[in-house]
């Protein structure tokens, strides 16, 4: 029989399933930060039960750590608690902790690949929902809840229904200046938040094909915001040499043996998908949301649309919540949208190629007048890569704050936010009311849309720039 | 976890869709180690005016007869976004043990289920009917009856509902998933020899 790549992996890690029960699947990784994991150590303190395999397990602080002053006690006790519980449960656990003072300290999506932990074929965990990032990877990576992070720490398996599979085939080739933010952007606009819901996605095609594994990154991680668990890109060329030489990569022998297993991995030809949905490339333009749900998303030269635009019920609701909310006009211009505040950084645009595209936009440029514009690296990594080649200068004299890595603007847990009222432009991947502080506006954009708003004070439809 | 069976309770409706989980609590109530004590910050920026203490007249949950409701039917695509257990954790705190919806996100009504939430799924018409019971008469109680997977409401607008029998058993038995895959640790164990062999860079 023809199987996709996500039934080839569920395979191999079917441990066992009870009459009655659901199966129990294996899990190779299992990463970590300090909100979602506190009350599973907790759990399994409490039932004396141990960590199954310490070495699966990867830790990292990041939604809580300030992005300046990093050499200061955290000022709020409640994170300085989370953040030194984290430190206690990995130390009694020997489990593998990026602490705020190592230099592999980031955000956790970020780090992971910087160290080659996850390979192709891999179940991934995180209490997170962006764990999706990995699947950029070929690997089949999800988010899960704190009560299955304990299950997971304990029985290193999940019981896990098997998913039904989405195909999402993005043909042709980007236009200058449209990225990989803008693909994944284009696709939930196309879906809705809840076109995944139930399903694993597979991102294909000449457009993902030609991304860089950043870009796939990029891309896999949002396959959350259609609903989607899990979203994965077929290992090919651009991943093993990624993944070459990596510190928890394969070795010697073993590299020509893992690349042998991961060749076969790919979706077989012919393998039918429960679900196919198709965009072409260039029909994709510089993005921008303009409401509080990544779905509410259209292209910068276009307009905001009006409530009556949407048939559909529920939609023009919540179309008209959202005007409300973000203050906006319907059939206003995009570009006509003053922003206050610009945030380049995330597990979604962190990475050093989102950096140099917003860098390329950035120099020579100011911020424009009452616009603040943070630079937020994803990891100590990227922000040395960046210094070394210049970009934190660029971003300095255009204006910009050069901050120290973490989750920082993309959910505001960590004191950096925005105040009622003001709008920003920003490269994270969610616009949900008050996320990136209370009465805040959030218009998700690419790095490079990001930089050009912040010389203009408005939106910007960079695929003009030559 | 405590058994779910049958439960006579006021039913409060919440008629918005793709309600995040971002709202349902806050990431300002993330910060701590516990599992407790989260019902307080349920739904906290709509549910109190800009001071965080005096409640919203305008948030449907403040209105008093849906004071005590232990069911929430809610809109489309219900907990959405971030994977957070504490979203459960502030509903099973504040009082809720059944929520009603056409959908849910994946994490979110797994999560549900891990904290003795009952989730159930309805067809558009159903939620549609039971929403108008309720907006018709605030304050009325339903009954959800899991073992025969029965809702039951005043005007008769009750309907029997689907159910994974793998999350009812659990559900209805209060059974620890931990303890249950535990009782298979030696397939575990099998399964990882294999794995040792196959994937020897994984365990070196």
């Amino acid at each position: 029989m023809k199987k996709t790549m996500y039934e080839k992996i569920w395979e191999s890690h079917f441990v066992h399933q009870e009459t009655g029960q659901a199966p129990l699947l294996y899990v190779d990784r299992h990463l970590m930060h300090e909100v979602t994991s506190p009350q599973a150590f907790e759990g399994l303190r409490m039932s004396k039960r141990k960590v199954r395999n310490p070495h699966s397990i990867l830790a990292t602080m990041d939604h809580c750590v300030p992005t300046k002053n990093r050499d200061l006690p955290i000022a709020d006790p409640i994170a300085k608690k989370q953040i030194e519980t984290m430190a206690v449960n990995c130390e009694e656990n020997g489990l593998n902790l990026y602490d705020m003072e190592s230099p592999d300290n980031g955000v956790i999506h970020i780090v992971v690949p910087e160290h080659g932990f996850v390979h192709p074929g891999m179940v991934v965990v995180c209490g997170d929902s962006h764990t999706a990032t990995h699947g950029a990877f070929g690997a089949l990576a999800f988010g899960i809840g704190t009560s299955e992070v304990e299950h997971v720490m304990a029985t290193q398996t999940l019981p896990q229904q098997k998913s039904k599979t989405m195909l999402v085939q993005v043909n042709g080739q980007l236009s200058k200046h449209c990225t990989a933010k803008d693909i994944a952007l284009a696709i939930v606009g196309k879906t809705g938040t809840a076109g995944g819901t139930g399903y694993v996605i597979e991102y294909a095609g000449e457009a993902i094909e030609a991304l860089s594994m950043e870009g796939r990154m990029t891309v896999c991680n949002m396959a959350i915001e259609a609903g989607a668990r899990a979203g994965m890109v077929a290992p090919d060329a651009k991943t093993y040499e990624f993944l070459d030489g990596k510190e928890f990569a394969p070795k010697d022998a073993n590299w020509d043996k893992a690349i042998e297993y991961w060749e076969s991995l790919v979706t077989d030809e012919g393998a039918e998908f429960d679900a196919i949905v198709t965009l072409d490339a260039g029909d994709i333009s510089p993005q921008v949301t303009w409401g509080t749900s990544p779905e509410q998303v259209v292209g910068v030269n276009s307009v905001v649309p009006a409530p009556e635009s949407f048939a559909d019920a529920g939609k023009k609701l919540a179309c008209e919540g959202a005007l409300k909310y973000m203050d906006l006009e319907a059939n206003m211009n995009i570009t006509d949208i003053n922003i206050d505040y610009v945030f380049i950084g995330s597990c979604t645009n962190g990475r050093i190629e989102d950096f140099r595209d917003a860098a390329n936009i950035a120099k020579g440029t100011k911020v424009a007048d009452g616009v603040t514009a943070i630079a937020v690296p994803g990891s100590f990594h990227v922000k040395l890569q960046a210094e070394k080649e210049g970009i934190d200068v660029i971003f300095k004299d255009a204006g910009w704050e050069w901050r120290e890595p973490g989750c920082s603007m993309c959910l505001a847990m960590n004191g950096d936010e925005l105040k009622d009222g003001q709008r920003c432009a920003s490269t994270s991947n969610r616009n949900f009311e008050g996320r990136q502080g209370k009465g805040g506006r959030t218009h998700l954009v690419s790095p490079a849309m990001a930089a050009a708003a912040a010389a203009a004070g408005h939106f910007v439809d960079i695929s003009k720039i030559g | 976890m405590e058994a779910y069976k049958k439960h006579e309770s006021i039913a409060a409706s919440m008629n918005r869709n793709n309600v995040d989980t971002d709202q349902i609590i806050p990431k300002q109530f993330l910060k701590k180690v516990e599992r407790t004590g989260f019902g307080v910050h349920l739904f906290h920026d709509w549910r109190f005016n800009n001071d965080g203490v005096t409640e919203n007249p305008d948030f449907e949950l403040n209105k008093p007869a849906f004071k005590g409701a232990k069911v929430l039917v809610a809109g489309d695509n219900f907990g959405c976004g971030s994977s957070r257990e504490h979203a459960p954790w502030a509903i099973a705190d504040y009082g809720f043990n059944t929520i009603i919806s056409t959908s849910y996100a994946d994490i979110f009504f797994n999560n549900c289920f891990k904290n003795g939430i009952l989730a159930i799924q309805v067809d558009p018409a159903q939620l549609s009917a039971l929403m108008a019971e309720i907006d018709a008469n605030e304050g009325v109680s339903f009954v959800v009856d899991l073992e025969n997977q029965q809702i039951t409401t005043p005007a008769g607008n009750g309907f029997k509902f689907e159910i994974d029998p793998f999350r009812k058993e659990n559900l209805l038995n209060g059974f620890d998933d931990i303890g249950l895959t535990l009782k298979h640790v030696d397939k575990i164990s099998e399964y990882e020899e294999g794995h040792k062999q196959r994937f020897p860079w994984l365990w070196a």
